[in-house]
């Protein structure tokens, strides 16, 4: 005698009402906001579905670590003077820093001075001639702070407000993921992120012009040649040394000059107004560049000391002041960003994905019943109320554990629809089967569960792997896919041992049919 | 009345028809893998790197041919343009520019401006050099991979005998769906590897459950002669085989039809491998079975926990 028992027959009814608890926060028009009567929430929307951009960028460890050994080669050059040490050739190159003692006698002196970078470089001394590089732990620990600040920075820019629940995470090395959702303009975060946005005031140089010092191909020393920010050809000769920089900003505002052109006005912070009023009274008269990552954005003459507050002119659009005073707020990025991988969809393919994808899925249900029942009649009914079960079961389980609804992921609910019926199928056919060998209604329903039973979970284990696989190397999308795949095999393998067989037992039951037409 | 595609009871020799569908499958694979090697693959961004741009003119259809020529002007390189989906949306295709990855993004910006005003940009992708190659390397590794390990899987399950035969059939739908794709010159793009690794997930389900029911037979008729029983063991399947093609069918057809134009490429490719994989799992899969002697493996292994009660 064919049994059901109660304890299956409550976790059926249990685990479909979960189920349902949990798909319906989607199937509910109005957007809740936590604290309802509904434990769940709705189904978590790829960016290909809700819009939004996918940008995977590259930190350019190579500028850092640049940066970084110049410091160092700096400190070399005052240690060394400071202690009488002579030397030559001194310089950064190939990310060595290389330097040359005149005597080799002044060796275990210049050591001493190393000592305070060798927790993070190595040190080759080849006879007087030192070559000093980051050491494995020195990289892995400047990646990891340059990485991090980076993220940091990120989100200040694209997320100032703390309200668009961006994505920014790091991988691998060198390597940052940011993934954010509901994006009109990706051109516009890509310009957020396209500048380090590093800004210094310098003192310009006015003892020879630009255009001159670009002829002659040499500039004064302790000077540097910048071209202008605005691509008109111009040059300056502005001092190395930074008087003021980005980092004492307190904060910048978009605003307008006197002529009523968009600028940005900065205030700075104690320090900052202190150091900047140092300058400009010193200087009065001469012009002081404000650089913008290496490029003058203007070189305005001072006119009379000046301590917190100042305005950036230039040639500016009302867009790209708000721009810049936002990135200038954020901070400066401690390296340059590159993008190696852009995914951007607008809001509006998003949603006429949605509803595509809505239309095939209904479609593609439809037809499934139709087809279940024609072919199987009262037992196609029995199939497809599975079918319903599983697709709840489904968007139940996406809701529960918030995995992320790509299109391909609808491809996938729409392919396990077709493909979860298989497994009554598979039963269906064996009563068939057993019916055709003459066998009694009872047994012959038990001996199809009992011998299609094998079947179904050997098949199905195999596309599992295949969904697994496609989990563990796909990206993105294609993981969404994986994962209703993953998830309709294994909700498709309970409803057609669990569901449809409580169905048909407890129809064994009522009915007490003597025959089965199948 | 019922709705069976497939008679009750069929009697069909497949076997017989055996060796002329394994010379077809082997010029199918041969053709494949030429047609890979001379034509080659239209690979997608995604594996070699470049731009794809779907835009929308608000202001009705889209002229293809007065863009074409203002594109081409950017001196960009080669850039195809098509619509895509309705005739007021269009897709560009962009190759990999020369320089590094500003490059590219300067392209994307030029682009659009290029577009206008009348066009809603709707999707911008764009894959650097090394992210495509990193892509095209974990592409191959999952085919690789998810084959191997259903292998292990089939003779973990059955004998080794049925595992080579389901890889060969596996391997030869595989193959075959790259030759069609370049045949057809589909762009193959991530999802087609997404589609390659369904296609092989639903081949085997159907294998498995042809060799469940051979592995069923040889034990359960002992006295019977091998084709006999792997005939038999497939005319017994074929109403579920037709069945679960036929509904899987249904669902894509949905979603060719109303799923748009980026599902669409993808399900058509799935149809394709519903097709292949069911010929193979019945011609290629259990005609390279006939060629072992399996019964002389089972007396070896016998299982006494089969069910053996009738003839």
């Amino acid at each position: 005698m064919l049994q059901f028992e109660a304890w299956k027959k409550t976790l059926v009814i249990l685990v479909a009402a979960l189920g349902i608890i949990y798909a319906a926060p989607n199937l509910l028009p109005v957007e809740r906001e936590g604290g309802g009567i509904l434990p769940g929430q709705k189904i978590n929307l790829g960016l290909d579905l809700q819009g939004g951009s996918h940008l995977l960028l590259r930190v350019d460890m190579d500028a850092v670590v640049e940066e970084r050994l110049e410091s160092v080669a700096e400190t070399i050059r005052q240690e060394f003077r400071g202690r009488k040490i002579r030397f030559s050739g001194l310089d950064v190159r190939n990310a060595q820093v290389r330097v040359r003692l005149r005597d080799t006698g002044d060796t275990a002196e210049a050591r001493t001075v190393f000592e305070e970078f060798s927790r993070f470089v190595d040190i080759v001394d080849e006879g007087g001639e030192f070559r000093i590089e980051y050491n494995e732990p020195g990289l892995a620990a400047l990646q990891t702070s340059t990485l991090e600040q980076s993220i940091e920075i990120i989100r200040r820019r694209i997320d100032p407000d703390g309200t668009k629940e961006p994505v920014i995470q790091r991988q691998g090395a060198d390597r940052i993921l940011v993934q954010l959702p509901g994006v009109d303009d990706p051109e516009e975060i890509k310009r957020l992120l396209g500048r380090t946005a590093k800004l210094t005031f310098q003192l310009v140089d006015t003892s020879i012009t630009g255009v001159e010092a670009k002829t002659r191909g040499r500039v004064p020393p302790g000077t540097v040649l910048l071209p202008s920010d605005s691509d008109d050809g111009e040059y300056f000769v502005v001092e190395k040394r930074v008087m003021v920089s980005g980092e004492l900003l307190e904060t910048a505002q978009a605003s307008f000059d006197q002529n009523n052109q968009p600028a940005v006005s900065f205030t700075l912070n104690a320090e900052g107004a202190k150091k900047f009023g140092r300058v400009t009274g010193a200087n009065i008269g001469r012009p002081f560049a404000i650089v913008l990552d290496g490029k003058v954005v203007s070189a305005p003459t001072i006119q009379s000391q000046i301590f917190g507050n100042g305005q950036i002119t230039g040639s500016f659009t009302v867009a790209e002041t708000n721009e810049l005073s936002l990135i200038l707020r954020a901070g400066a990025l401690p390296a340059p960003l590159i993008v190696m991988e852009e995914r951007s969809i607008g809001p509006g393919l998003g949603a006429d994905s949605v509803a595509a994808g809505q239309v095939a899925a209904i479609v593609g249900l439809v037809l499934v019943i139709i087809y279940m029942i024609l072919s199987y009649g009262f037992f196609g009914v029995l199939a497809n109320i599975a079918l319903a079960v599983n697709i709840t079961l489904i968007l139940g389980t996406l809701s529960f554990i918030q995995a992320t609804l790509t299109l391909p992921g609808i491809a996938g609910i729409v392919l396990t629809m077709g493909m979860a019926v298989d497994a009554n199928v598979l039963v269906f056919e064996r009563i068939r089967e057993e019916l055709r060998r003459g066998r009694n209604v009872m047994a012959a329903i038990e001996g199809g569960y009992q011998r299609a039973i094998s079947t179904i979970i050997d098949s199905n284990l195999t596309t599992l792997f295949a969904a697994l696989f496609l989990y563990g190397f796909g990206s993105g999308p294609i993981r969404g896919f994986a994962v209703t795949l993953a998830i309709g095999i294994i909700t498709s393998l309970f409803t057609a041992v669990m569901v449809t067989r409580m169905l048909i037992i407890i129809w064994l039951e009522r009915k007490r049919p003597r025959e089965l037409v199948l | 009345m019922r709705l069976k595609l497939v008679p009750s009871e069929t009697k069909i020799d497949f076997l017989k028809l055996r060796l002329s569908a394994l010379g077809f499958s082997g010029l199918l694979v041969a053709a494949s893998i030429a047609m890979f090697t001379i034509i080659g693959l239209n690979l997608g961004i995604d594996f070699r790197g470049g731009i794809l741009i779907e835009a929308r003119n608000t202001e009705g259809p889209a002229e293809i041919g007065g863009l074409r020529s203002d594109l081409d002007d950017l001196g960009l390189g080669d850039i195809s343009l098509q619509s895509f989906g309705s005739e007021t949306d269009i897709l560009v295709r962009v190759q990999r520019q020369d320089g590094d990855e500003k490059a590219q993004i300067a392209a994307i910006e030029l682009i659009t401006k290029t577009l206008g005003a009348d066009y809603d940009v709707r999707r911008t992708e764009f894959v650097g050099p090394t992210v495509g190659a990193e892509l095209a390397e974990k592409g191959i590794l999952a085919v690789i991979c998810s084959l191997a390990a259903i292998m292990v899987y089939i003779w973990f399950r059955f004998e080794w005998q049925f595992s080579i035969a389901a890889i060969l059939a596996l391997a030869h739908d595989v193959l075959t769906t790259i030759g069609l794709f370049a045949l057809t010159s589909f762009e193959f793009n991530l999802a087609t590897v997404a589609a390659i690794l369904t296609i092989a997930g639903y081949s085997i389900n159907d294998t498995v459950v042809v060799f469940d029911r051979v592995r069923e037979n040889l034990r359960r008729y002992k006295s019977y002669e091998q084709p006999a029983i792997l005939n038999m063991s497939l005319n017994e399947t074929l109403s579920r085989t037709v069945m679960t093609s036929v509904t899987t069918m249904l669902a894509l057809l949905a979603i060719v039809l109303f799923g748009g134009a980026v599902l669409r490429d993808f399900a058509l490719a799935m149809m394709w491998g519903v097709l292949i994989g069911t010929y193979s799992s019945i011609f290629v899969a259990v005609g390279m079975l006939a060629f072992f002697d399996l019964k002389k493996n089972l007396d070896e292994d016998e299982d006494p926990g089969v069910m053996r009660e009738e003839g």
